[in-house]
């Protein structure tokens, strides 16, 4: 009894092991913090990893890929056809893309991965509209720069945005103006379309132009041309000094049309008056891209070709928005000579399930319904493996860094304790001089420790997640005190810090605090145990 | 003295066997019974209550050893007053410390009603510590955290595990009022020992020894830190302790006047006993 009674009365009544507290919690609600945060990112992180692949994806091993894929589809729905939601088939090519600095010109060339889809079906796998920046605003510290261009009910698709028709209107018209005014002589090469003789499934191959001329010249733009979608309701102010073009609008979209990755041809850059971070698109939808892949033949042979810009994507994932080049699916097929005899060749088949929990057993069904060693299925996790147990990784190594935070202060408690002992060494002799035995002395200060873990734990858990839940202001507030933005939004893509409070993580933090507070209490009290009463009542 | 105690060794050699187990309850009897007169004037010629036995003791300090004891003893009849005078360093404190078992001798025996004690096992001790001794020291030792109220408990909330002290604590309370508002301190029960005069503090140390109805009481100069009208105070309130309660008490004192209100006075010098003077009336 008077154990409990004297710890509840040290707890009360020394404000040293106040210290001690303080570092308990601390060393809790940093953890609690941290562990929220870091698995907030971790999800978001998953998300968006997860977000241009679909949960299962079936993969040729040829990058002339496999043909039929009506047939390829049926032959996986007869597999597994009771765990998938959706599936779209895609073409994926690596390739090159050309652009060039609307400000100096310049001309860049980057290697990219090409993705040819069906956006409806795409969309129907994984987030694709999210991603689209017309269906996005454009928000900067807090303001709504643009509204959605985009109502969010409708499918996306290849069409150009009205922003992105007028914008390619003006930049084709300034074109043609400042052609016909400076470089008359640009009309001469006219270049012959290198790459011939496709197989002639679509309805048209005239879309290939040559490498060295850059797409955005009227030239290509006429060359190109077979206005499917463009209206020929365009009020054209410069009509008069373009006749010759009269005929097909020059500036009508082209037929391969492309969504970009937003980083590809974008770069932060520094404004030098403010010092701030924005960032500088160098191709804007509306725009002509040239891309360079490979045909489907055997050796491969380089092609090229020009496409519109529809849309710019973000998905947040570097890997992605940084690499990706999405095209319509059917135009892609076409230029690299997938279509045959009316069946189109495609090199993969992105598979959403219903259950995801349901993947080990649909990718087993489906490696035994293809022959062998024409396929290769595999999760999205399974292609991202390595950059999942980064981030795994990444995780226990904060963790283990963190927890020493919690050790810090339990040497703290360590110290204050012996020096607590120190000074109740009297009160250890009067108490054994009163019949308390050594065991009893011990458990004082155990519970003591005890006493101090639990305070500490519980202190911390509850700012730690007073925290968390509060961290956004608590951000804005730091931003305001400090005059710079703690948590930019450009960088990390996210308008709020994410967070995700694990009950089991914060019961460990709290369990381990406690554990290591009562650990750092053992030695004192051992010594404390040990006294002799003698001793201990000569102290004065 | 040595013929006195070989006896008793003898004796206790004889008693050895049905000990320890039983051996507290047989002393809460014993206590019992000698609450009338007339059984302790008999057992008094044959057992004391309290023995310490040609006690050698030293101290071990850097490297040296400091003998404090050679072959002191001192026995202590059951309802005795005994004062140990003596200069500093001539171990009176040391004896007293042997006698209550915060200590343990070099050589020689402590026996309590003929058994011997010192070589208990540390559990033993410490119960025996809680029952069977009180302890009141120079500078009162009462736990500053705690309360009057609280401090006077603490025996008996050691004595009691948590849950049979739950039980008994309006028993266990009022067991401490009685015996604070014996020592005049009812009014103070909610003050911090710090809040305490001198005299309040050491009345509050009486009151917590005698909360455990000890069977000794052993004071270590109780009135060193008091000016002597308090110290006279507290002088009483032993006296009085001793003769309606018939407690016995060993006190250490380096006051003559103090020493004189014992029965008996002994006189320790270098470790030895020096003289035993008798006085009866007190």
């Amino acid at each position: 009894m008077y154990k409990i009674l004297l710890c509840l009365r040290y707890l009360r009544t020394r404000y040293i092991a106040l210290a001690s507290i303080v570092s308990v919690m601390l060393g809790v609600a940093t953890m609690i913090v941290v562990n929220s945060v870091m698995a907030g990112f971790t999800n978001e992180m998953r998300d968006r990893i997860h977000g241009f692949l679909a949960d299962v994806v079936v993969e040729s091993r040829s990058m002339s890929g496999i043909l039929d894929s009506q047939r390829q589809m049926a032959t996986v729905q007869g597999a597994a056809g009771e765990f998938i939601a959706a599936m779209t088939p895609t073409v994926e090519v690596p390739a090159m893309i050309t652009y060039s600095d609307p400000v100096s010109g310049e001309r860049f060339t980057q290697s990219i991965q090409l993705v040819g889809i069906d956006p409806g079906g795409k969309a129907q796998v994984g987030p694709l509209k999210t991603y689209l920046d017309s269906y996005n605003s454009i928000i900067d510290e807090g303001e709504v720069l643009r509204r959605p261009l985009r109502p969010a009910d409708t499918d996306p698709g290849w069409e150009l945005t009205d922003h992105a028709k007028t914008y390619r209107r003006m930049m084709k018209q300034q074109q043609m103006l400042f052609l016909q005014e400076e470089t008359p002589l640009t009309g001469i090469p006219v270049p012959a379309p290198q790459f011939e003789g496709q197989p002639a499934s679509g309805p048209a191959s005239d879309d290939d132009v040559a490498p060295p001329v850059f797409s955005d010249t009227p030239e290509n733009a006429v060359a190109t041309d077979e206005a499917p979608v463009a209206p020929p309701d365009f009020d054209m102010p410069f009509q008069s000094s373009s006749q010759a073009e009269a005929a097909a609008d020059p500036t009508a979209p082209l037929s391969a049309r492309v969504f970009l990755g937003e980083q590809i041809t974008s770069f932060q850059a520094r404004d030098p008056e403010t010092g701030k971070l924005h960032k500088v698109n160098m191709v804007n939808p509306g725009d002509d891209i040239l891309i360079t892949t490979i045909q489907s033949d055997t050796p491969p042979e380089p092609i090229s070709f020009s496409a519109t810009v529809v849309d710019m994507f973000r998905s947040g994932m570097s890997e992605y928005d940084g690499q990706l080049v999405l095209m319509n699916l059917e135009e892609l097929q076409r230029n690299r000579g997938m279509i045959l005899n009316g069946e189109d060749a495609i090199t993969s088949i992105q598979i959403k399930l219903h259950n995801y929990d349901d993947s080990d057993e649909v990718v087993k069904r489906l490696r035994a319904a293809f022959p062998p060693g024409t396929v290769t299925v595999s999760t999205w996790e399974a292609k991202q493996g390595l950059l999942l147990s980064a981030v795994e990784v990444e995780t226990a190594i904060l963790n283990v860094l963190l927890f020493m935070i919690i050790a810090v202060a339990g040497f703290g408690i360590l110290a204050i304790f012996f020096m607590i002992v120190v000074e109740k060494t009297r009160d250890i002799g009067i108490l054994k001089s009163l019949g308390a035995s050594s065991k009893g002395v011990m458990s004082i200060f155990l519970s003591y420790g005890l006493g101090l873990g639990v305070v500490g734990s519980a202190a911390g858990v509850a700012i730690g997640l007073l925290f968390v839940h509060y961290i956004n202001e608590i951000e804005d507030g730091l931003s305001w005190i400090t005059g710079r933005k703690v948590f930019d939004e450009k960088i990390y893509y996210f308008f709020e810090i994410p967070t995700q409070v694990n009950p089991l993580m914060v019961m460990w933090v709290a369990l381990g605090a406690i554990a290591i507070a009562v650990l750092a209490s053992v030695l004192p009290a051992r010594r404390a145990s040990r006294l002799h009463p003698v001793r201990a009542l000569r102290y004065e | 003295m040595k013929f006195r105690g070989s006896a008793v060794s003898a004796e206790a050699a004889a008693f050895y066997g049905p000990y320890p187990c039983d051996f507290l309850p047989s002393t809460r009897l014993m206590s019992n019974t000698s609450q009338h007169q007339s059984p302790v004037e008999t057992l008094k010629m044959t057992t004391p209550l309290i023995s310490a036995l040609a006690i050698e003791k030293s101290y071990v300090k850097g490297q040296h050893k400091v003998p404090v004891l050679h072959g002191a003893g001192l026995t202590a009849q059951r309802g005795e007053f005994i004062s140990v005078v003596g200069q500093s360093g001539s171990g009176k404190s040391t004896l007293l410390h042997v006698m209550g078992l915060l200590d343990s001798p070099d050589v020689g025996e402590v026996l309590l009603e003929g058994k011997r004690i010192d070589n208990l096992q540390q559990s033993s001790r410490d119960q025996l510590r809680n029952h069977v001794f009180g302890f009141i020291f120079q500078f009162y030792h009462l736990l500053p955290e705690l309360t009057l109220l609280e401090n006077v408990m603490t025996p008996l909330m050691i004595r009691h595990s948590f849950l049979s002290y739950w039980k008994k604590r309006k028993e266990i309370r009022q067991q401490a009022m009685d015996i604070l508002q014996q020592v005049g301190l009812e009014h103070r029960i909610k003050h911090r020992p710090s809040e305490l005069s001198g005299g309040e503090m050491q009345r509050g140390a009486i009151a917590r020894a005698l909360i455990a109805r000890p069977e000794i009481l052993l004071a270590d100069e109780p009135t060193g830190n008091l000016d002597s009208a308090t110290g006279g105070e507290i002088m009483e309130t032993l006296t009085q302790l001793n003769e309606e309660n018939q407690l016995t008490i060993v006190m250490v004192t380096h006051d003559e006047a103090v020493a004189q209100k014992a029965h008996r006075i002994v006189r320790l010098a270098e470790g030895r006993i020096a003289t035993v003077a008798h006085e009866e009336a007190a």
